[in-house]
């Protein structure tokens, strides 16, 4: 508990635009085939840093094979709500989850440059106090930390729906089950909500078995991943409306509201549609009845390839999907970033119209059967997958892994993790820097990205932009 | 008599003083009445929020005052009364200072619902009990004004007392948290938001144990 609110706390998203840029990145290393601990790397993001552009600290964990994918900040700007009564938290630590495990890390990162674990909740715990499994996505919200997870009881995690729990914002000790009521929601994936609006939307990809040991193509084309989004009354803990994008939008990932919480708007990345091999996004929005709307916005076509130049899991289509596996939306709401995490491209989107998104830059990068290589000379494995930007909207930050068992089927034989940047240009575009390169030690890959003092997939904002 | 006008202002001075304390303190709701203002872009919308959070700081004051305004009718009973209440609000604030974790039910209200807010709000933070004290002191000094009314006399004066504490306090309280709404939202802007919250948990908790042992003090001191 501090004296005064801590200043990467801010009201607005406008605000926070306005604040000290980050000089430090934390991403995951993950060791794909648990023969390494996984572990946080600190990179150095200040360009007149003799060290920029390096990995200058990591932090490994005391166990192996927890696989590390997203993760979170303990608080954030939504602190600032009375409503929410902890205006004193410090933004410090990082929960960091285990998919595969199930254990949750807290990294106290008080010294980037000296991380420490600053406590561990083993599986059994989770298990026994919520009932989920393989925690994921992180949030830090009015009841404390929220922490999406991908699985439900029983060792295969199909032994009831997957869920979001709570955790208390200060001991850290697992609360229990969010949900009071979740209607028709039996998978899970991402979640995000507007505060002041009092609305939560989670999203879905599929349930343990049908990720775990890899895609199943089976599943895919008999259209059995999650393929709908859900509304909540955040408080109340109530699934008030589900809408279904149709079956064939496979796997509807992340949720990317508009910052400015007067909206009552957003975005859902769709990874393939199964009828054409397209990426989609979706916007949805409230309508004037109160009730909630989405639609088809953004649509990414497939690019035709040989066969022999494809993996054997798409030689039958004879195409490379672009398999939208991201999207990150920048906090002046204006640029929407859609990782094609097949295609191995970058996209932006002028979303200033949510509802007519205009493409206004491209970076092509890696990718299956093209493997674009760096403007540095670095090879990038895989293709653009997670995407940061940071909290002025100037740069945007990206790693290549999708999920361990998922890049070797699209990319057999592939190995490595980079961390790559790219500029914005003052009236859009996008260009990658030729000297940031971070190339992960030997037989590590490069996760989700969260930036010092916050960024655009973190912090929820109670008060609108004026 | 001269002691006790000059007594009775200092009394009356520390219902209207707190009523600012607890009006500045963003925690207390001031910046809900911003939001609301800035959600729905019109000014209505803050003074409609500024209103609700008055009349929830209202409903809790006197949720807290009026069951001892009753108990004030047990005449010879005033003294361990009022040393009782010093006790409990002495008990209250320790609590507070032990204990500093903010109550996770007051999160699940919908952010509209103000009064309902306001009036959890000022219970959990035990705002109400800040003011018995004071309160039971201004009791005691009409009390010796007065003489010998009859209990039932009394009683009546002492509920009006009542209303008119929670009244003055609240005024204040609302006074303070709406200047500084107004300030922030036609002329300061949201940076300074985060600029005037200060973490008063500690000095709130301290200020709740004072409170008590001037009850007591009071008590033992006839007024």
């Amino acid at each position: 508990m501090t004296i005064r609110p801590d200043p990467t706390f801010h009201a607005t998203a406008q605000l926070a635009m306005q604040a000290p840029v980050e000089n430090y990145g934390f991403t995951v290393m993950l060791s794909p085939d648990g023969a390494q601990p996984d572990g946080i790397a600190v990179i150095d993001l200040n360009p007149k840093s003799d060290s920029y552009g390096s990995i200058v600290h990591q932090l490994l964990m005391p166990n192996k094979g927890d696989e590390f994918h997203h993760f979170g900040w303990n608080a954030c700007s939504s602190s600032l709500s009375p409503l929410s009564g902890h205006a004193f938290l410090e933004r410090r630590y990082l929960i960091v989850p285990g998919i595969r495990s199930s254990r949750i890390y807290v990294i106290d990162t008080k010294d980037p440059l000296d991380l420490k674990i600053h406590k561990i909740i083993e599986p059994e715990e989770v298990f026994a106090k919520t009932g989920y499994s393989r925690p994921h996505t992180i949030h830090c919200g009015p009841e404390g930390i929220y922490v999406s997870t991908l699985g439900g009881g029983g060792k295969d995690g199909t032994d009831g729906p997957p869920g979001i729990f709570i955790m208390d914002c200060e001991t850290f000790e697992i609360i229990g089950q969010y949900e009071m009521d979740r209607g028709k929601q039996d998978k899970h994936y991402d979640f995000w909500w507007n505060l002041p609006q009092d609305y939560m939307v989670s999203s879905e990809w599929g349930l343990p078995p049908q990720f775990e040991n890899g895609i199943v193509a089976e599943d895919l084309l008999s259209n059995k991943y999650g393929h709908s989004i859900h509304f909540w009354d955040l408080r109340r803990r109530k699934n008030i409306q589900t809408i279904d994008f149709g079956e064939n939008y496979q796997m509807a990932l992340e949720i990317r509201p508009a910052h400015d919480p007067k909206k009552s708007h957003g975005f859902c990345g769709v990874v393939v549609d199964t009828t054409n091999l397209q990426g989609a996004i979706f916007t949805w929005w409230r309508g004037d009845d109160g009730t909630w709307q989405s639609k088809k916005t953004i649509t990414i076509d497939p690019r035709p390839e040989k066969p022999e130049n494809l993996p054997p899991l798409l030689q039958g289509f004879e195409a490379v999907p672009p398999l939208v596996t991201d999207i990150d939306l920048s906090l002046d709401d204006k640029y929407l970033y859609v990782a094609c995490w097949g295609l191995g491209e970058m996209h932006q989107y002028d979303v200033s119209d949510p509802m007519n998104p205009v493409l206004t830059g491209k970076v092509e990068l890696g990718g299956i059967a093209r493997g674009t290589k760096h403007p540095g000379g670095g090879d990038f494995a895989f293709g653009p997958q997670m995407v940061e930007i940071s909290r002025d909207g100037k740069r945007v930050y990206w790693t290549n892994s999708l999920y361990s068992t998922w890049d070797e089927q699209f990319y057999p034989g592939q190995e490595g993790g980079q961390m790559v940047m790219a500029h914005v240009g003052e009236t859009g575009g996008l260009e990658l820097e030729p000297d940031f390169y971070v190339d992960f030690p030997k037989g590590y890959r490069a996760h989700q990205i969260r930036l010092e003092g916050g960024d655009c997939s973190t912090d929820s904002f109670c008060y609108p932009n004026v | 008599m001269e002691l006790d006008t000059s007594t009775m202002t200092a009394l009356w001075g520390a219902v209207i003083l707190s009523g600012f304390y607890h009006g500045v303190n963003p925690g207390m709701g001031w910046p809900l009445a911003v939001s609301a203002g800035l959600m729905e872009g019109r000014n209505r919308a803050m003074a409609k929020a500024i209103g609700a959070l008055a009349v929830g700081h209202l409903l809790a004051m006197l949720a807290i005052l009026l069951p001892f305004s009753m108990m004030t009718a047990l005449v010879n009973w005033q003294k361990e009364i009022r040393i009782g209440a010093g006790a409990l609000v002495i008990a209250a604030g320790i609590y507070l200072l032990i204990n500093r974790r903010h109550p996770r039910f007051l999160s699940r209200i919908h952010p509209t619902k103000l009064v309902l807010w306001s009036f959890l709000a000022a219970m959990a933070h035990g705002a109400g009990l800040m003011l018995v004290p004071i309160y039971l002191g201004i009791c005691g000094v009409e009390t010796a004004d007065g003489g010998h009314d009859a209990a039932r006399e009394l009683m009546g004066q002492n509920i009006a007392s009542a209303v008119f504490v929670a009244l003055a306090h609240t005024l204040a309280m609302t006074i303070a948290g709406g200047v500084i709404a107004m300030a922030i939202y036609f002329y300061f802007g949201l940076k300074f938001l985060s600029r005037t919250w200060f973490n008063l948990d500690v000095l709130w908790a301290s200020s709740l144990i004072l409170v008590g042992c001037f009850g007591i003090y009071l008590a033992f001191e006839g007024h």
